[in-house]
């Protein structure tokens, strides 16, 4: 993105504007009574029992919190940048902390038993979910490979076998495909069972999607390209693999990322199947102590991490590709 | 077509060829030979059919009546193997089309490494000497994208000198360039028609074309309205789009 040269006055910096979102912040915060929240027992040497403080009790907190609040903006707003970023991130993270631990929860639930809990997510739930997602991910490629190459062919077969795929696995919920691919294929025969038809319905679905990527991926390059190429005698296959796709990768790679980290995430619903995957292990275990909350946290905290480290490595490879383009 | 040479082997002739892009008529029954060594510049007005023409002699595009033989191969739709004669003809391109993921060594090797089945170090071999008779080897390592107009333009020129082309053809290969670099592909051009290559050129540069051409075919509407050598072509012109063109042209 362009960055402009020109720096503009930080509005933060401007008293009237500070001094309005000091008064609009003031006002949301004393809309929400929060005398009778731990922010209340604070300030109980100033406002006495919280619960009887009333008015002036409402005021003062909303007026501490909001003080508080703008001086946070305030101050973050002369640090550089990666500051800025860094000191953004952690205070939302442990606003979210907080939310979670207003839930009262038994956190300590998660790391007893022998394995604990948290080590049988990890150890099997973990794996399974990321052994469904990467064998998904990999077939959903070579779906997508020969979709993209069937969708752009002058072939009447090859197109409409190809496009009536994409349109029926784009427009039907995965989760109805996991129900059909499951409960269907029996039907017809073919006893399958929970990890496969998982797997399938998994590649099938985003092996459309990904189809419609790399289609536009190999559109994107000009058409130039592929008459050099054939000036030069090279046949289809040849131009596709050794001119084309190497020059559609940089173009593919991003949404491609994109997909998998979804993919990842909707590999919780393969659980419906009862395969042992993170979603599934939260549900059983939690469930029997009546703990659900604790370990659909835990679940989420392990996927919203199996995330954070994709977008890395994803950052990683379309770095490496801008550097050679 | 007084002035048309007598000629024995055509490596190109085509009869009666005619085409359209929907209703629009691109080309009227063209009738051409080209003789082997022999250097032809095609000109004329922008949307008179030219490029298309010249695409049409490796089957870039299709045309829909007459007929066109290379080499004396027919091409048509149902030939199986059109690349056969495309890689007997060299084409460069007004956008030059390097390949931007290859180096300029690669480039040049691709061809025929992968479709002449040459082994890596002959390709290798052959595609310095071409960059070194197109006075760029030091940039062999480069990427595309490292190199000004002219010197990418020089490059395509050497990729296409690589397969050991029969013909060259050339669209507009100085229509993309800036002014400065237009020359240097032009003297690379001028040496490629002294060393004896047959040359079928699309160009404006008038200069090279009284410098180097045996024939200029001026084509206006889809249609070869005159074609002479360059002398009477320049000096004498017959019809009055041509009389038109040249005083817009030569100013």
């Amino acid at each position: 993105m362009f960055v402009d040269t020109v720096i503009e006055d930080k509005s933060l910096h401007k008293p009237a504007f500070l001094l309005g979102l000091s008064i609009a912040v003031l006002a949301f915060f004393f809309a929400f009574n929060l005398t009778d929240t731990i922010f209340g027992e604070f300030l109980s040497p100033v406002i006495g029992n919280p619960k009887e403080s009333g008015f002036f009790g409402r005021l003062v907190v909303s007026f501490v919190l909001s003080i508080i609040f703008v001086l946070n903006l305030l101050l973050i707003s002369f640090a550089r940048l990666k500051i800025q970023i860094l000191i953004v991130w952690i205070e939302l993270f442990f606003l979210f902390l907080a939310f979670a631990y207003s839930f009262d929860l038994e956190l300590a639930y998660i790391f007893i038993g022998e394995p604990s809990k948290l080590w049988l997510m990890i150890s099997k739930g973990l794996f399974t979910t990321i052994y469904i997602s990467a064998v998904s991910i990999a077939i959903a490629t070579a779906i997508a490979i020969v979709g993209a190459i069937a969708k752009l062919s002058n072939n009447g077969f090859a197109y409409a076998i190809a496009s009536f795929y994409t349109s029926l696995f784009r427009g039907l919920p995965l989760l109805l495909q996991i129900y059909l691919i499951y409960m269907g294929l029996p039907q017809l025969g073919f006893m399958i069972d929970a990890i496969p038809s998982g797997i399938a319905a998994l590649s099938l679905c985003y092996g459309a999607y990904m189809t419609e990527i790399f289609r536009a991926g190999i559109q994107s390059i000009p058409k130039g390209q592929w008459e050099a190429s054939r000036a030069l005698g090279f046949k289809f296959g040849l131009i596709l693999r050794k001119i084309i796709l190497p020059q559609s990768i940089p173009i593919i790679v991003p949404p491609t990322g994109n997909q998998f980290i979804a993919m990842l995430k909707d590999s919780s619903l393969v659980s419906v199947l009862g395969i042992w995957e993170l979603m599934f292990m939260a549900k059983k275990i939690g469930s029997k102590d009546f703990n659900n909350l604790e370990m659909l946290l835990t679940a989420a905290m392990i996927y919203w991490a199996l995330t954070i480290i994709l977008e890395m490595i994803q950052a990683r490879i379309e770095r490496k590709y801008q550097q050679k383009a | 077509m007084n002035a048309k040479t007598k000629i024995e082997n055509p490596v190109i002739s085509l009869d009666g060829v005619s085409k359209w892009y929907g209703d629009f008529q691109a080309l009227k029954d063209i009738n051409l030979e080209i003789n082997l060594k022999e250097k032809i510049v095609i000109c004329g007005p922008s949307g008179s059919g030219k490029s298309t023409l010249i695409r049409c002699l490796n089957r870039l595009e299709a045309h829909q009546e007459g007929q066109i033989h290379v080499s004396g191969v027919e091409l048509h739709e149902t030939m199986k193997d059109v690349d056969i004669v495309r890689r007997d003809i060299g084409m460069v391109f007004q956008n030059f089309n390097l390949f931007p993921h290859l180096t300029v060594l690669e480039n040049c090797m691709a061809g025929p490494n992968w479709v002449r089945g040459i082994d890596k170090k002959e390709a290798e071999k052959r595609a310095v000497a071409m960059l070194e008779q197109v006075k760029i080897p030091e940039q062999a390592d480069k990427y595309p994208d490292q190199l000004s107009g002219g010197q990418q333009q020089r490059v395509a020129i050497a990729r296409s000198l690589c397969m050991e082309p029969k013909v060259m053809l050339f669209d507009e290969p100085t229509s993309a360039l800036d002014p400065e670099m237009v020359s240097e592909v032009l003297d690379t051009m001028v040496e490629l028609a002294t060393s004896g290559m047959t040359m079928i050129c699309v160009t404006h540069e008038m200069g090279f074309a009284r410098q180097v051409a045996d024939r200029i075919i001026f084509m206006a509407d889809g249609e070869i309205v005159e074609q002479n050598t360059p002398d009477e072509f320049f000096n004498n012109p017959k019809s009055d789009r041509t009389k038109t063109f040249l005083d817009q042209i030569l100013i």
